[in-house]
């Protein structure tokens, strides 16, 4: 899950960390008033959508760039204008664009030196970690290939959570002295009480500026969340912008269900995360291309079968279908009869190829073959992927 | 002999009067497990009835443990109460503790991982499978299973299965059953990114097991969990290994941020995996259909 520019400023705001004042509009005129009641000059005007490169994109109406910067109130308002309701393309947004709904106006601050902090959670470890360097503003994969000197890690106990001291050494190693360290250290530690209190998985600030007026601030942050803890985390949860989320993936987080768009036309629908990764790899393996990821989980009802497939058939690549599923414990002949039912309802007319293994499997493949619709069995996973392929090429 | 359980493991269940941990319970005790105790707070002194079975319940895992005799829990308990349901396993001293719950919050499982530091309790999970070693009888009757993989499609042997997938799992268990070999112990480590117990632990006592010939290793993008046990068995394991990694086509990044990368090495995407096992020695199935096969090969059964 991301969130906006703005809704990371105002989570900065709410645990105090420094950040350059800012406000949100909705609308040209509430644009114009924010730039009032921040005031002074030297503002800027940001497009608010999930992608980045916002400053290089353009409009669809042909107004160039999602950030500008601007002197007046007069002049927020009619940028602002120039944006909202308008759909705004970027390297990161597809040729499609992405609908500026909101627009941040904020304070711009002279930078003097930008710096990389980051914490995040270490699998390796099983502990959080803080990843700093002095080379902020820059892709920080890059600095820790070319130089990996320059990245500063540190361990989070896991209950002890970030001690003083470790911030101070943070702060030391980025070359921040005297009331610098002061400011970095108490920025530091208002960021991992955010990160922890808000069970984030990922903060990443970058850059983390020093101003030319000796303030530390945080100006641009990424935030991702733990999926598992956002039934605790209903103030998070209300961040969550689903029109900047592929719809289908919307839908099937509805039902339950775990899909992913890929670029392929064979669609597959599977039970378990770990079956599914391995079916799209099937689909490869015998020469096809993997249309989505699907995972209906353990218990799949009919519904959620049936609105499996209505999401599979949303996409206008797909040309096949596979139905990958190993029973187990579920009984073979219930999931067939969803599958004939969610074929019937969707008027399915593509090549449908279906696995079924486990519990009741006969009488699972009798319902399939007897349902009078175009339904191809398989007996194993090659023969799955093998003869979906082999559809799909022939369509 | 098999690995963590046997036929004779005595075994609670905690969250069994649930619907998931219920629906569980009974199919191990249809297993023929020695299924012993149930714990759910509050319904102490009732008992969990299926069959013939009577199978006592207790308020809390310290009772259930002293009146049963269990020395393995399984847990079904819903994810916000899951993290403390390990501790609680712990606290009663139990040589195993294997949890089913999918969804633990990262930040409860970092915390329970350093508190069980030091401690007896080998944990399972979260989010796993369980584990199964099958019994002698007809579809592996008689065996113990714990957690939720279907038994029937086990069989007795000599083959070790360790995997993060639950599916993926019964996958290559059903490839090895079908043609004739059983598996010692197969064990669903699961997939979160705090676990309790590693690829590289399960090898390692495959690798001591005298009953385990060959063992399939099912690994998954992300992590360096399966690099980190091929470079053990490349030096230490004198058994066959096959090995798949799942996820060859999956997007990249979809789930972590790109500065994880750094801490995490550049070894987490499925061909820098599979390359890895090959260069330590381990048979790698290009193909999920191809596990059994790939180690029966390496065993030189085929």
């Amino acid at each position: 899950m991301n969130i906006h520019e703005y809704q990371a400023k105002e989570l900065f705001e709410k645990f105090g960390v420094a950040t350059p004042q800012g406000k949100v509009a909705a609308t040209a005129e509430e644009a114009g008033a924010a730039a009032r009641e921040i005031g002074g000059t030297g503002l800027v005007v940001k497009a608010q959508v999930h992608a980045g490169g916002r400053g290089k994109g353009t409009f669809t109406n042909g107004f160039k760039g999602g950030v500008h910067v601007i002197n007046t109130a007069e002049e927020a308002q009619d940028i602002a204008g120039k944006m909202l309701g308008q759909t705004l393309v970027t390297h990161q947004t597809g040729p499609e664009g992405k609908l500026v709904s909101k627009v941040l106006i904020a304070k711009s601050v002279d930078i003097a030196k930008e710096h990389y902090f980051a914490i995040l959670f270490d699998r390796s470890t099983s502990r959080h970690a803080i990843i700093a360097s002095t080379e902020g503003g820059m892709n920080i994969e890059e600095v820790a290939e070319k130089t990996p000197e320059k990245i500063i890690k540190e361990f989070v106990h896991p209950t002890l959570g970030l001690q003083g001291y470790q911030c101070r050494k943070i702060a030391a190693a980025l070359g921040l002295r005297g009331a610098l360290m002061n400011q970095a250290v108490k920025l530091f530690t208002a960021l991992y009480k955010l990160y922890i209190q808000s069970d984030c998985s990922l903060v990443e600030v970058n850059p983390l500026a020093i101003t030319t007026d000796n303030q530390v601030v945080a100006l641009d942050a990424k935030f991702n969340f733990d999926d598992n803890a956002l039934y605790r985390q209903k103030d998070v949860v209300a961040l969550r912008d689903t029109s900047e989320e592929d719809p289908r993936e919307v839908a099937a987080s509805e039902f339950g269900l775990s899909y992913i768009g890929l670029d392929g036309n064979i669609a597959c629908l599977v039970n378990g995360a770990g079956l599914a990764m391995a079916t799209m790899d099937i689909i490869k393996f015998h020469g096809g291309d993997p249309a989505n990821f699907l995972d209906v989980g353990g218990g799949a009802s009919k519904d959620q079968v049936a609105a499996a497939f209505k999401i599979i058939l949303g996409d206008p690549n797909v040309k096949g279908i596979l139905v990958n599923i190993f029973g187990g414990i579920m009984d073979c002949n219930v999931i067939a009869t969803g599958i004939i039912a969610a074929a019937q309802e969707t008027g399915l007319s593509l090549p449908l190829v279906v696995r079924l293994e486990g519990n009741n499997v006969a009488a699972g493949k009798e319902t399939l073959a007897n349902s009078g619709l175009a339904i191809t069995g398989a007996d194993d996973l090659t023969d799955a992927a093998q003869k979906i392929v082999a559809a799909v090429a022939a369509a | 002999m098999s690995i963590l359980v046997d036929p004779s493991t005595r075994i609670l269940v905690q969250g069994i009067t649930g619907d998931f941990g219920s629906r569980h319970a009974k199919a191990s005790l249809d297993y023929g497990t020695q299924l012993v105790a149930g714990v759910t707070p509050g319904k102490g002194g009732q008992t969990f009835d299926h069959g013939t079975h009577k199978v006592p319940v207790y308020d809390t895992v310290d009772e259930a443990v002293k009146q049963s005799g269990a020395t393995v829990s399984v847990i079904f308990v819903p994810p916000p109460f899951a993290a403390e349901a390990i501790l609680e396993g712990v606290d009663a001293g139990l040589d195993l503790v294997v949890c089913i719950t999918e969804g633990i919050p990262v930040n409860d499982m970092i915390k329970v991982k350093s508190v069980m530091q030091g401690s007896k309790t080998r944990l399972i999970g979260p989010n796993c499978p369980g584990l199964v070693t099958p019994g002698t009888g007809d579809k592996s009757y008689g065996g113990c299973r714990i957690g939720i993989a279907p038994g029937y499609i086990h069989k007795r042997g000599n083959i070790g299965v360790v995997s993060r997938s639950g599916t993926l799992t019964y996958e290559a268990v059903w490839q090895l059953t079908t043609r004739g070999y059983g598996q010692s112990t197969c064990v669903g480590i699961g997939g979160d990114p705090v676990n309790g117990t590693s690829h590289l632990d399960v090898l390692k006592l495959f690798n001591e097991d005298p009953e385990t010939e060959g063992i399939i290793m099912i690994g998954e993008i992300g992590g360096t969990a399966e690099a980190e046990a091929a470079r053990w068995a490349k030096e230490n394991c004198k058994k066959p290994i096959a090995g798949f990694i799942a996820g060859a086509t999956a997007p990249p990044g979809r789930r972590m941020g790109h500065a994880g990368a750094i801490v995490g090495g550049a070894d987490d995407t499925a061909a820098a995996k599979k390359k890895i096992l090959a260069e330590c020695g381990i048979a790698v199935s290009d193909s999920p259909a191809d596990m059994a096969v790939t180690l029966l090969r390496a065993m030189g059964k085929l």
